[in-house]
């Protein structure tokens, strides 16, 4: 692909969309914040009964939509491709967004913590069935035990291809990383 | 207190918005033609609108004077994004927006697009 000069204020050429998804409070936020611009987004969430008896909804019961905030990063290239980090929220009542945002995206990162290593299976379970590339990234919080990569990769069953990587999402350097694997895994998988 | 001072009350940002999405989108809530996807980049074609616009229409049409994702354009206007979806759709169905880059038709971007990308990232 050739492209000519580009000038920033052209806005984006391209525009491409990676999932960041994973339990809550595993550090989606964080990682789209230490490598992007950070944007929030509003969604409508419609509320059906697989909230009820997981979120306290009393006195709403005549609501039958709310709004949702989401965040999104975008890091703008200077050949003006513009990737977006979309973090999705983790409960499953919200994936009827998923389906949206993988559609055409790059594929997903899949953050999980050591803590609760359960906490990711769903998103997991989601991108293998749906065929989305994917890598997990282990986001080591202070003070959770360390284990060793055949540990983590064999309690998340992954399979063998899909790269686990541990990582520190706070740091711009490490949360890049992640990307790069994932890109490279995207590429990898998506054939010639 | 005075009148001023009651309604700046109401019009603080944690209020949300007064006026419902239905409202915003004259009662419509499912975006004409096709579903544009979060990074759709979309440009003001220039085209002069001949039906009144919404002002939320008027400023995604200003807002488009450079290309924009949907994605951008909903936060910009801090509007839940089904609504911009349908702002944006009668926008595009009377041909004051287009589409500059059109969909990617694949499920996946193509392998010369992602070479590039891991290129950018690793320059970063």
């Amino acid at each position: 692909m050739t492209y000519a000069p580009y000038d920033p204020a052209d806005g984006p050429r391209v525009a491409l969309k990676i999932l960041i998804a994973g339990g809550f409070g595993v550090g989606k936020t964080t990682m789209v914040g230490s490598v992007s611009e950070i944007r929030p987004l509003r969604t409508e969430e419609v509320l059906t009964d697989a909230g009820i008896g997981v979120d306290d909804i009393n006195g709403v019961e005549a609501k039958n939509t709310t709004t949702v905030a989401m965040d999104f990063g975008r890091i703008t290239f200077p050949d003006g491709i513009a990737l977006y980090l979309f973090g999705t929220p983790g409960q499953q009542r919200f994936w009827f967004m998923w389906d949206e945002l993988c559609y055409g995206a790059v594929g997903a990162v899949v953050l999980a913590d050591t803590r609760r290593l359960t906490a990711s299976f769903a998103a997991i379970d989601y991108f293998e069935r749906r065929k989305t590339p994917f890598v997990v990234a282990v986001n080591c919080f202070d003070g959770g035990r360390r284990y060793g990569m055949d540990d983590i990769r064999s309690a998340l069953d992954v399979d063998p291809d899909v790269p686990v990587i541990l990582c520190d999402v706070r740091q711009r350097e490490s949360a890049k990383k992640v990307l790069i694997s994932l890109v490279e895994h995207a590429i990898k998988v998506g054939g010639p | 207190m005075d009148d001023d001072s009651r309604r700046e009350q109401w019009l603080d940002e944690a209020a949300g918005p007064i006026v419902r999405p239905y409202a915003v989108t004259r009662g419509r809530t499912r975006p004409r033609g096709e579903k544009l996807d979060l990074v759709t980049i979309l440009v003001a074609t220039g085209r002069i609108a001949s039906d009144r616009l919404a002002p939320e229409q008027r400023r995604l049409l200003t807002l488009c004077r450079r290309p924009c994702t949907l994605a951008d354009l909903a936060s910009e206007l801090d509007l839940p994004l089904g609504v911009v979806q349908v702002l944006l759709g009668e926008l595009h169905h009377n041909g004051l927006v287009e589409v500059r880059v059109p969909d990617l038709p694949a499920e996946q971007p193509d392998r010369r697009l992602l070479m590039r990308v891991l290129n950018d990232l690793r320059a970063l």
